[in-house]
């Protein structure tokens, strides 16, 4: 039980009538990378937006590190409009802020990179470590707490000079380009000092030699900082080269899981996902 | 550039801006127009500067500036009339319920307190709500509280309608000047903090600065209590600066004016704002006086002079600034010493490079 850092448990997440995740249970190891894929639309992003609590789930639970976190159950008018399943077996009703749940210790990027585009480099990671900082916003602004920022600063540069950024430090981080902008963006996650780091399709709009340099970059901080990573990732050779276990989504449901050797001989997967991507490559 | 250094430049840039005010007071009649524009000036460069800290800072637009004004002007203005003069100011009222004063310097904080106070009230519900109720919370509450004001149950406390006077006023421009300048450096100090930080990561993308364990509600409560407690302290410069307080004057037009002076002065630039409400205050008191009088040139008098003509002119330039310079005068840049540094020392090497 304890071995896992994420549980998450029949969840539905329903719009409207539109599911967009339907049912979902999966698990995430403590010190595991696992990857959750899917064809476009699939649900991915919906499901790390309700763990990160910026929807509240329709209906299931979510723990964190053996402590539940998120649950609920359809009500008022959802309790009729509700097309998922284990309807009634949630009783309770917890929900958490987003930033309750980055205070937890889970951090996340953002599939169309969302960094405070107008602030610097450095600000971006500052503000992450804005929310563990001993100081208050009196000692803060007379600058009682000099020595906590000059701990902030050292440790922002050190989590720059990880990523190779440092003296991009006081550049607009929205004036940066793409790939830079993706790296920034999980050095800013990482600031938050989380326990579980979850990447929503970090390799995007790289090149084969960008994406093997953030493979081996992924493996190298999640050693480091001692985290467990969940990523939605579209690169199979990024995913089948370092992913713990696999959860493939098709239509908001699970259509398999397992290690990458049983994921890619898993027929269904071929048919939904992985067929697809070697039609379109003909 | 060095930081003692810099901060020397700052001291003794700000030592020769006051010894040159009191220059002035000692050179120019004391009635001289100049002064009510400096002094004037310098208490709007405060409200603006705490309005920027809400709609250019923070990302929070706010529309209640007049409102914790008036607040800040009332609470200073009741606790400070002697007791002497309480028959007089009050005599409606059997000369009020207070008979205390208390001393200027806490007077002025209590005012700044009071309207903090109320801009928490406003936030705990209206924060919690996504989208833009803060500007049509604090706008009703602004319009509210000056009916609030002026209720006559209220008057052994307020005075109802009846004009407040007769508490400490200041006698040197060099008081605003002073105060404004310590509240404003103060806010300065507050935007280059990690909170300041967190409200431009708020302003850039919620979101994102949810995600990143900035709750929301709390920094914006923080940025809007600041907020009006800087403006409810502007609003107690004022009510000195006229020497009379009435909660008729503070209406949504005083609001919009300050609105007015951020924009113009680029919302994100606190230098922006001061320079905004020096020219606002210049042009609207002085510059542009002479069109609301008939002018006559060789015994010809010239068309349109009349008064309110100066309105309509003003309206025209405040039309083509935010038509033509629509990020405003500073953009979201600052006016600094190091700025002027890079400027002049970026010419020479220039100069240097194209002689040899
Ligand atoms: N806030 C919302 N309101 C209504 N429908 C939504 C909302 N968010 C997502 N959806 C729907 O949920 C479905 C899944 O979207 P989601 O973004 O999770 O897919 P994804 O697997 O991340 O896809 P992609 O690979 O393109 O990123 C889509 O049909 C989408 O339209
Ligand atoms: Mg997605």
């Amino acid at each position: 039980m304890s071995e896992n850092i994420l549980h998450v448990e029949n969840i539905t997440m329903q719009f409207g009538g539109v599911v967009a995740v339907n049912n979902l249970t999966l698990d995430v190891g403590k010190g595991e990378i696992v990857a959750l894929i899917g064809p476009n639309g699939a649900g991915k992003t919906t499901a790390f937006n309700v763990i990160t609590g910026v929807y509240e789930p329709t209906n299931g639970r979510v723990d964190f590190q053996g402590q539940m976190m998120l649950q609920n159950h359809p009500t008022g008018k959802m309790a009729k409009a509700y097309k998922g399943e284990n309807m009634g077996m949630y009783k309770h009703t917890m929900v958490k802020s987003p930033d309750a749940i980055a205070k937890l210790g889970i951090a996340r990027t953002f599939q169309n990179i969302r960094l405070f585009s107008e602030l610097t480099v450095l600000d971006n990671v500052l503000i992450a470590m804005h929310m563990r900082a001993k100081q208050n916003i009196f000692s803060a602004t007379f600058r009682l707490n000099y020595k906590e920022e000059q701990r902030m600063r050292r440790a922002a540069m050190e989590l720059l000079e990880i990523q190779n950024l440092q003296h991009l430090k006081d550049d607009i981080a929205g004036s940066l380009p793409y790939g830079i902008q993706r790296r920034l963006e999980i050095a800013r996650a990482l600031a938050t000092e989380p326990k579980l780091l979850l990447l929503d399709e970090p390799a995007a709009g790289m090149n084969p030699q960008e994406t093997q340099e953030l493979t081996d970059f992924i493996v190298q901080i999640k050693d480091q900082y001692d985290l467990s990573i969940f990523m939605i990732e579209h690169h199979m050779d990024l995913v089948m080269q370092i992913s713990d276990q696999i959860y493939v989504l098709d239509f908001g449901r699970l259509i398999a899981q397992g290690t990458p050797e049983e994921v890619s001989n898993d027929p269904r997967v071929i048919e939904a996902y992985l067929g697809v991507s070697e039609d379109a490559e003909d | 550039m060095n930081p003692k250094v810099k901060w020397s430049i700052a001291a003794v840039l700000i030592l020769l801006l006051l010894g040159g005010l009191y220059m002035l007071e000692q050179i120019l009649p004391a009635n001289s127009i100049i002064f009510t524009v400096l002094q004037k000036g310098a208490i709007y460069s405060l409200i603006a500067v705490s309005l920027n800290l809400l709609n250019g800072f923070t990302g929070l637009f706010s529309l209640g500036q007049a409102g914790f004004m008036l607040i800040g002007a009332y609470t200073y203005a009741v606790l400070t009339i002697p007791p002497e003069s309480r028959a007089a100011v009050y005599q409606y009222y059997d000369g009020g319920i207070i008979d205390f004063a208390l001393p200027v310097p806490v007077a002025m904080i209590l005012a700044g307190v009071a309207a903090g106070i109320c801009a928490f009230l406003i936030g705990l519900p209206v924060l919690r709500m996504k989208g833009d109720y803060l500007a049509i919370a604090t706008l009703g509450f602004a319009e509210i509280i000056r009916a609030i004001v002026q209720y006559d149950k209220l008057g052994p406390i307020t005075n109802g309608s009846n004009l407040l006077r007769s508490f400490p006023v200041f006698h040197s421009t060099l008081f605003p000047f002073i105060v404004s300048g310590i509240c404003i450096a103060v806010i300065c100090l507050l935007i280059n903090s990690s909170y300041g930080r967190a409200f431009k990561a708020i302003r850039d993308d919620e979101i994102a600065a949810e995600a990143m364990g900035i709750n929301l509600f709390m920094h914006k409560e923080m940025a809007l209590v600041t907020s009006a407690f800087f403006a409810g302290i502007g609003g107690a410069l004022l009510a000195m600066f006229q020497m009379m307080v009435q909660a008729r004057a503070f209406t949504s037009a005083m609001t919009y004016e300050i609105l007015l002076i951020v924009v113009i002065g680029g919302i994100g630039s606190v230098t922006g704002s001061v320079i905004a409400s020096f020219l606002f205050i210049a042009s609207s008191e002085w510059w542009l006086r002479f069109l609301d009088e008939a002018q006559f040139i060789g015994g010809m008098q010239v068309p349109f002079l009349r008064p309110g003509f100066r309105m309509v002119v003003f309206s025209v330039i405040i039309m083509f600034v935010v038509l033509f310079y629509r990020k405003g005068i500073m953009g979201t840049k600052e006016f600094s010493i190091e700025g002027i540094y890079r400027f002049f020392t970026k010419g020479r090497s220039k100069a240097g490079k194209g002689a040899k």
